[in-house]
């Protein structure tokens, strides 16, 4: 193993044997990672379609369909809707969780452990749960809202309008929760006990403690943390499939779901190439942030 | 009047309380998923639902294997090892890179691990063109190669944050007794961060495995993965509850127990490196 990169290194000396250990990861990044997005451009300014294979240029008149495209738009909405409930849900439940389960408490590994479980199902998966939960004739989910209700109750989880966004964001909470919590449990345990101690030798609250010192402390994590799950949820798509394959009609399509739809189902190459251009620009920014979070954490 | 000692037990009690509810509440629908497996149909169907199993029935597992569904999880076992291993082995010497000689300097390092957050849709997309256009699509090479970009931001990030970790006088003390860069990398840097090492391919195993969206493009029926082919389960009037379930757990299973080994990395590794845990 040590020859033939010996040899090289001799040939290419240190300066340039740095190179040569990024090359190869650099290379494939650049052929699955930018290489597509340079062909996303180009196709983006032809209009092949199912019944149209010519690819010649017809200016940016798929980027023009996108402001009147309201079955986008919609998309967009709905993604952020989900994401808008299910986040702030997922923050508080997991640092309640997280503050619980800080102090000694017995089998406190064993709990961690199983509460884990959900963060690394995959996600098709869960959605497939989830379903099976909702389901209105012989899931557990009607069974005890008509143990409550007293009587009988058939609730249409992922059919009913009013149902499906509940539906998918209690499988999104259930799942991602767990994440918040271990993040923000790692980040209350780095809360410096010292100052803790002080506050409390001047009688402060357990609010203004919380408020004052361990928010402060934790915030960092918490950034991270939402940005990560920000980031997942925008791309948000298996649970959903799982669950309602956008429907009914297109109430929960997400932005995902609708350019595999464009793409896959309706084969509007061209115009698909332009939405999933959009989505990338939507998406640098966040990730922009993100990145120097990360690194300022470092 | 509670005594001091009164109030903490009772404190512990509510808290235990506490945790011992919520545990139950996030385990029931693995619980269901898992006790749906071994119901028979007639069972899966019953109104009202029972709560357990008449007895532990596998003969939803048995047709899995019977009819060749079960080859899917073979299927990811292949392109998630491999997309694993190369992920691994490109990953860790460009990460080495990275974190000693600055190379490329933090605008690299960022262009790396912003790969990983384009959203997979606008990646697949062209890639099926272009898999379409060189006969990749439904090969095991097409789905590795894919896998491989995909996690490759992800090990290179994760094991730069790792090899940071090693004292560089080992490197030093190792170049000077006469070992090349390659030998330094090989015999002395990757050893010292193994535990990084396995928790990293651990997860980049676990995303390959978990995928469904690049599956579901790149794959027809040759290479399909199983988490594409519990999505054929899903019929337009009825679901195949039991096949929906028991290639679940086939799928869900494996994961469960290799991450049991690896609870003092995990919020390491699902944080970016960000949370040391």
């Amino acid at each position: 193993m040590t020859s033939t990169p010996a040899t090289l290194r001799a040939a290419f000396g240190e300066r340039n044997f740095k190179y040569l250990l990024v090359g190869p990861a650099i290379f494939v990044l650049l052929l699955i990672g930018v290489f597509p997005l340079v062909y996303l451009l180009i196709v983006s300014f032809q209009g092949i379609t199912m019944t149209e294979t010519s690819t010649d240029f017809i200016g940016a008149d798929n980027y023009r369909q996108l402001f009147d495209d309201a079955r986008l738009w919609q998309s967009l909405l709905h993604t952020v809707v989900i994401t808008a409930i299910a986040l702030p849900i997922e923050l508080a439940l997991g640092l309640a969780m997280a503050q619980l389960f800080l102090d000694r408490i017995p089998g406190r590994p064993i709990f961690i452990a199983l509460l884990v479980l959900p963060v690394v199902i995959s996600p098709i998966v869960s959605g497939a749960t989830w379903a099976l939960m909702f389901n209105h004739r012989f899931g557990p989910i009607n069974q005890i809202v008509g143990w409550i209700a007293g009587k009988e109750t058939i609730l249409l989880w992922t059919i009913n309008p009013n149902l499906v966004y509940p539906a998918i964001i209690a499988a999104e909470v259930w799942q991602w929760t767990p994440f918040m919590f271990l993040l923000l449990l790692a980040a209350l345990a780095g809360v410096d006990k010292s100052q803790l101690e002080a506050a409390a030798i001047d009688g402060a609250g357990w609010w203004r403690t919380f408020y004052r010192i361990v928010l402060p402390a934790i915030t960092p994590v918490m950034t991270i943390a939402v940005l990560i799950r920000g980031l997942d949820l925008f791309r948000l798509f298996d649970i959903v499939w799982a669950l309602t394959k956008g429907g009914p009609g297109t109430m929960t399509e997400t932005v995902s779901i609708f350019t595999y739809v464009k793409g896959f189902q309706q084969f509007e190459t061209s115009y698909t190439a332009a939405v999933a251009l959009l989505v990338v620009v939507l998406l640098s920014a966040v990730v922009m942030i993100l990145l120097r979070r990360v690194e300022l954490a470092r | 009047m509670m005594t001091l000692g009164q109030r903490r037990a009772l404190r512990l009690g509510l808290r235990l309380a506490a945790a011992i509810a919520l545990t139950l509440l996030f385990m029931f629908p693995i619980y269901w998923l898992f006790m749906i497996s071994f119901k028979t149909p007639d069972e899966i169907y019953a109104f009202p639902p029972k709560w357990y199993p008449g007895q532990l029935n596998f003969d939803n597992y048995a047709v899995l294997f019977k009819d060749g569904d079960a080859t899917t999880v073979g299927n990811s076992l292949i392109v998630a090892f491999f997309s694993t291993a190369l992920a691994m082995f490109l990953g860790s010497i460009c990460a080495y890179s990275l974190a000693r000689f600055q190379t490329g300097g933090q605008h690299l390092a960022n262009w790396i691990v912003s790969q990983r957050m384009i959203p997979p849709i606008a990646v697949v997309f062209p890639i099926f063109l272009l898999y379409v256009w060189f006969g990749l699509v439904d090969t095991y090479i097409g789905v590795i190669l894919l896998y491989t970009a995909f996690n490759l931001p992800y090990v290179i990030w994760m094991m730069r944050g790792y090899i940071l970790d090693v004292p560089q006088a080992l490197e030093e003390s190792a170049l000077v007794d006469g070992c090349t860069r390659w030998q330094v990398i090989w015999k002395v840097v990757l050893p010292m961060c193994r535990a990084g090492l396995v928790a990293t391919s651990i997860f980049t195993f676990v995303f390959a495995w978990n995928d469904f969206i690049f599956a579901l493009v790149l794959t027809r029926t040759e290479v399909a993965t199983y988490t594409v082919q519990i999505t054929h389960y899903f019929g337009g009037q009825s679901n195949f509850w039991a096949k929906i379930s028991a290639m679940s757990v086939l799928g869900t299973l494996p994961i469960f127990v290799v991450t049991a080994f690896m609870q003092r990395y995990f919020v390491r590794g699902i944080s970016l490196g960000a949370v040391k845990g």
